[in-house]
């Protein structure tokens, strides 16, 4: 599937242009407030890019994407916001803080707490995650379709309901009060208003940044094999690939991203709930993956720009889960290679009544 | 545990079993038929409750409850020929994600329609107080009308496959479409109507069981899932062992309640579901005994 | 997103264009309509609107009318900020009420204050308030007034030894903090302590296991239709002990769904639910009959407890203004020491370390008598 047109490193430099380009006219026109919907976009694109892989080129379902990036977002939250002054005077403790694993931080009241720093959170976030893929990947993407969708959507919904159960992790009303994260000089993920044109920068940055490696995974080898084992999985086992090797690797990457996303975005929005592990929100990074196109992570990438951001917007009100769950049988219906590939022609055959052949359209 | 109060436990775990074992049946009914597994099954269910409540208010009880497991059939038909079909490349990952819309779609639809509050139909005999002892334990009547009728759906079902031109139509279709459609048996339209027979059944169990569950818009989605759950345990289009299954699960958990927290008890639940996947897909009654349960 | 910027480029000229009618004072509001706190925020809203509608057809505020830009959050806490942001920087709206959850109310709080935008909140967290931010109000009175309230009734009738029961849901989780933190106070063991998912049909199993217990009482904490589903079920295994709920079941649809189980279940209610029986001389009669009234006439539905504080935040606000004028700071100050504004919850009393305004008077302990509410005696 390796497409016409721009090398990709050029599509990247495009990427970064209109992303600035954006920025600026937000800003000539006084909208800069758009920008945090922007971020917030930019960082819910990274789940969508690392199912699209998933999904579309080694093909293998995944309706608990959701999941893992609330592991990495709760593991986030909880760390940060964990107060363990009253055992500062501890060896352990005080080691840990001077290592600088443990950070002192005012809270908005005027004390002090003693909480984890970012970076570990960041890192124990996403390698929980990983870890939880890895487990459950190698026996379950030994499954095929109803099953493996089966068993990743019981992987999603028990994430969600530890979530809600957990009364250490919040229960149904999560964890507010997520500092910022500060990981550059000067730059810091949250904040307020003052931080959004870095914030937005950064985390388009860090969009950019996935396009480019995973643009180079997909056109490598490993690439090729992905792509061999979506089409025929017996055949590709024939050639020599490790199928089930490589199935495991990119659902831990896939899972590895959205944790990553999971945990930016909660110190960007400064807290996290239940509802970031729901059902629900798997299948919405499922239609996004499926109006993009599943071979395409330019496609995957544009539409989960364009939908989230109405989305987070507000545009679809009240009716925002009908909207998705349209999307979803309107693309499978008429452009289930995704939107880009939407042939009017198409349409019309099937109104016309094609005759069926038999096993067809079941 | 005191005896009555075992029984108590019992008798709850077996109407929540019957709910279930309806739900799984109905996904069997489709995947033999058709090989997918319709996510939208909890809404039709759903929508039996919804519908007849609606019509309650105009008509008489069972008049009601004929009309909404007809609007149901109806629907799951539709649904059927109208989604799927159209699909002009079928395979399992756009079927599995054309239901979820639906069922997306369906579930809006009813908060549309009927906004977020709650309904249910009258208790069919007594109220809302009423119950009937035995052996110490006290059971309200309605629940007899659902294990009775969850009953007579799997007796129905299995006089239907055995003993009725139709029926055997559909396990040809079910053992061997392509084969079935050269002999002459109309695939499609037995495609179709097993949509409309699954979502019939559901309605039917949907409108038993409102008095005592209530049903609202969002009432679907878990009923899907624990019926997911149940027909995979019971082995995917063996309906008697989604019976097995599904009446296993419900006392197991209310059992569960007595000594663990509620809370985690779904947790447990997915966690055997994820556990028997991976282990055993074909379910837990995949060979001997269920052998000799017939497969439909 | 090309289309997106020259539609708006369009629309930035609209305001040159309408600068001719009185420029309207912008109030934003953020409710859990739909999700799994609906109960709580579509009544909300559906208030919200009916009483800014009503505003606008008498004038409005001082000649300006009001212009509500309403989000439904679906109760997820990142909708509630990302439309927060919307809403203070973007609307630049001059107040916001809700959001309806007290998770939600927690993850914007910090917006608020920092967008020097003020907050009323129809939350019940005691958190929300405390500490004291400027800027952060609530109007919906503290769930350990509705726990004690309950208790002290429960002392009164020799009860100690209950079976809790609640929902997984912000609401029951709430309610489960402050009961576990007050019951020894009031002499109360909590034999049997136990939280069901939301989505519960059926608790026989939980019931069996409080008959099992030998509970003197049950006391129930949820928002959802598994209220009446406790209701039911126990008296269904023969549990005849007296059932307690909390202020989530005052809806007469929770009622009408438990039937005649519902007899006798005692809980706490703004007097919304009673406003028929109250005495002549109670000063919040005419305001809750008003608007059970105006909400029963309009949506055809029940009241509720919460709708209410959705009529409270919007009342408050608009006494504020007229006081002193659509100035940010100046309302701000105005509502920080409103005292005596007679609501449905209430009457509120603010001052700069109570930004509540409520006291334990707020509830009125009420039961159910022949399929209505009644305010309960003794």
């Amino acid at each position: 599937m390796t497409r016409p047109g721009l090398p990709a490193p050029a599509r990247v430099a495009l990427l970064a242009v209109a992303v600035v380009a954006v920025q600026l006219a937000t800003q000539a026109s006084g909208r800069g407030f758009y920008l945090t919907q922007l971020t917030m976009t930019g960082y819910y694109a990274l789940v969508v890019l690392g199912l699209s892989l998933l999904m579309g080129y080694a093909g293998q379902i995944s309706l608990g994407q959701a999941g893992f990036f609330a592991i990495g977002g709760y593991a986030a939250a909880f760390l940060s916001t964990i107060d363990v002054s009253a055992q500062r005077a501890l060896p352990a403790f005080a080691l840990a803080t001077r290592m600088g694993l443990l950070v002192a931080r005012p809270d908005l009241y005027g004390g002090t707490t003693l909480g984890v720093n970012p970076w570990a959170g960041l890192v124990l976030g996403v390698g929980l995650a990983s870890g939880v893929a890895f487990a459950v990947g190698v026996p379950v993407l030994r499954l095929r379709g109803h099953y493996l969708a089966m068993a990743t959507l019981a992987f999603g919904t028990i994430v969600s309901a530890v979530a809600v159960g957990t009364q250490r992790l919040g229960a149904a009303d999560g964890i507010s009060g997520v500092p910022p994260f500060p990981i550059l000089p000067g730059v810091r993920i949250g904040g307020g208003s003052a931080d959004r044109v870095a914030n937005y920068y950064l985390a388009w940055g860090l969009v950019a940044l996935a396009m480019l490696l995973l643009g180079n995974l997909v056109r490598s080898r490993t690439g090729r094999a992905l792509r061999a084992i979506h089409g025929a999985e017996d055949a590709a086992r024939a050639m020599g690939v490790d199928a089930a090797r490589m199935k495991v690797r990119v659902f831990v990457l896939a899972a590895a991203m959205a944790a990553a996303a999971g945990v930016l975005l909660t110190h960007y929005v400064g807290g996290i709930g239940p509802s970031e592990a729901s059902v629900m929100k798997s299948v919405r990074y499922v239609a996004m993956v499926a109006v993009g196109g599943m071979g395409s992570l330019w496609g995957a990438l544009s539409a989960a720009a364009v939908l989230e951001f109405l989305s987070l917007r507000g545009v679809f009100g009240a009716h925002d889960d009908a909207v998705f769950g349209g999307i979803l049988v309107l693309v499978m219906l008429f452009a289930p290679d995704g939107i880009l590939s939407f042939r009017a022609r198409g349409i019309v055959e099937k109104l016309r009544g094609r005759p069926a052949r038999p096993g067809e359209g079941t | 545990m005191t005896l009555d109060l075992a029984l108590q436990y019992l008798v709850a775990g077996l109407t929540y079993g019957a709910i279930y074992v309806v739900v799984a049946i109905g996904f069997n009914i489709v995947y033999s038929a058709t090989g997918i597994i319709n996510f939208a099954q909890g809404e039709f269910v759903m929508l039996g409750g919804m519908i007849a409540v609606q019509a309650s208010r105009s008509m008489p009880l069972p008049a009601a409850i004929a009309l909404a497991v007809a609007a149901a059939a109806a629907v799951g038909a539709l649904v059927e020929v109208a989604f799927l079909r159209w699909l002009r490349k079928p395979t399992v990952l756009r079927m599995v994600v054309i239901t979820i819309g639906v069922s997306i779609l369906l579930r809006e639809g009813a908060l549309f329609l009927w906004g977020e509050g709650v309904r249910s139909l009258p208790y069919f005999t007594g109220d809302e107080v009423s119950s009937v002892g035995i052996l110490g334990a006290r059971i309200s009547p309605q629940v007899f009308w659902v294990l009775g009728t969850v009953a007579l759906i799997v007796g129905a079902l299995e006089w239907f496959y055995r003993r009725t031109l139709l029926g055997w139509e559909m396990q040809a279709c079910a053992a061997n479409k392509d084969a079935a459609s050269l002999c002459g048996v109309p695939v499609r339209r037995l495609v179709t109507l097993s949509f409309a027979m699954a979502a019939a059944i559901g309605a039917l169990a949907g409108a038993v069981v409102s008095p005592i569950t209530y049903t609202s818009y969002a009432a679907g989605g878990p009923l899907a899932i624990k019926g997911f759950t149940v027909a995979i345990l019971g082995g995917l289009g063996n309906s008697g062992g989604a019976v097995a299954a599904g009446l296993a699960l419900g006392v197991v958990e209310s059992f569960a309640v007595s000594v663990l927290p509620a809370a985690y008890k779904d947790v447990v639940t997915l966690s055997l579901l994820l556990a028997v996947l991976v282990v055993r897909p074909s379910g837990l009654f995949a060979s001997g005994e269920a052998a000799r349960l017939k497969e439909f | 997103m090309n289309r997106l910027l020259r539609i708006l480029a369009l629309l930035a000229f609209v305001p040159v264009l309408a600068r001719a009618a009185p420029e309207p004072i912008k109030v934003g509001a953020l409710f859990s309509v739909t999700g799994p706190a609906a109960f709580l925020g579509a009544p909300e809203a559906r208030t919200l609107e009916m009483r800014v509608q009503e505003l606008n057809a008498k004038g409005g505020i001082a000649g300006r009318p009001v212009q509500l830009v309403l989000k439904d959050t679906g109760a997820s806490p990142e909708k509630a900020v990302s439309f927060a942001r919307q809403l203070i920087e973007e609307e630049k709206v001059f107040a916001i009420i809700g959001p309806s959850t007290s998770g939600e109310s927690m993850a914007v709080k910090a917006l608020a204050e920092e967008g020097k935008t003020l907050l009323l909140s129809a939350a019940a967290a005691e958190a929300i308030v405390n500490p004291v931010l400027p800027h952060v109000f609530k109007v919906a009175p503290r769930d350990s007034y509705a726990v004690e309230v309950l208790f002290q009734r429960m002392k009164k009738m020799g009860i100690t030894r209950i079976g809790f029961l609640s929902s997984n849901t912000g609401f029951g989780k709430g309610g489960k903090e402050q009961v576990e933190r007050l019951a020894p106070q009031y002499g109360i063991t909590l034999a049997v302590n136990d939280v069901y998912d939301k989505n519960a049909t059926d608790l026989t199993a939980e019931v069996t296991k409080l008959k099992a217990a030998s509970v003197q009482a049950i006391l129930n904490w949820s928002i959802e239709p598994a209220q009446s589903i406790v209701v039911k079920n126990a008296r269904q295994i023969g549990l005849t002990v007296p059932i307690f709920q909390s202020h989530g079941f005052a809806n007469l649809q929770y009622v009408k769904a438990a039937g005649s189980a519902a007899e006798g279940v005692i809980f706490p209610a703004s007097r919304i639910v009673v406003a028929d029986q109250l005495q002549a001389g109670n000063p919040q009669k005419p305001v809750v009959e008003a608007y059970r009234k105006a909400y029963e006439a309009r949506y055809g539905e029940d009241v509720s407890t919460f709708g209410g504080h959705a009529w409270d935040a919007f009342g408050i606000l608009v006494q504020a203004i007229e006081q002193v004028g659509p100035d940010r700071v100046k309302v701000r100050a105005a509502v920080e020491n409103m005292k005596g504004f007679v609501g449905t919850a209430g009457i509120f009393n603010f001052s700069p370390t109570d930004h509540n305004g409520l006291d334990i008077g707020a509830f009125e302990l009420c039961t159910v008598k022949n399929g209505r509410f009644a305010p309960l005696g003794g």
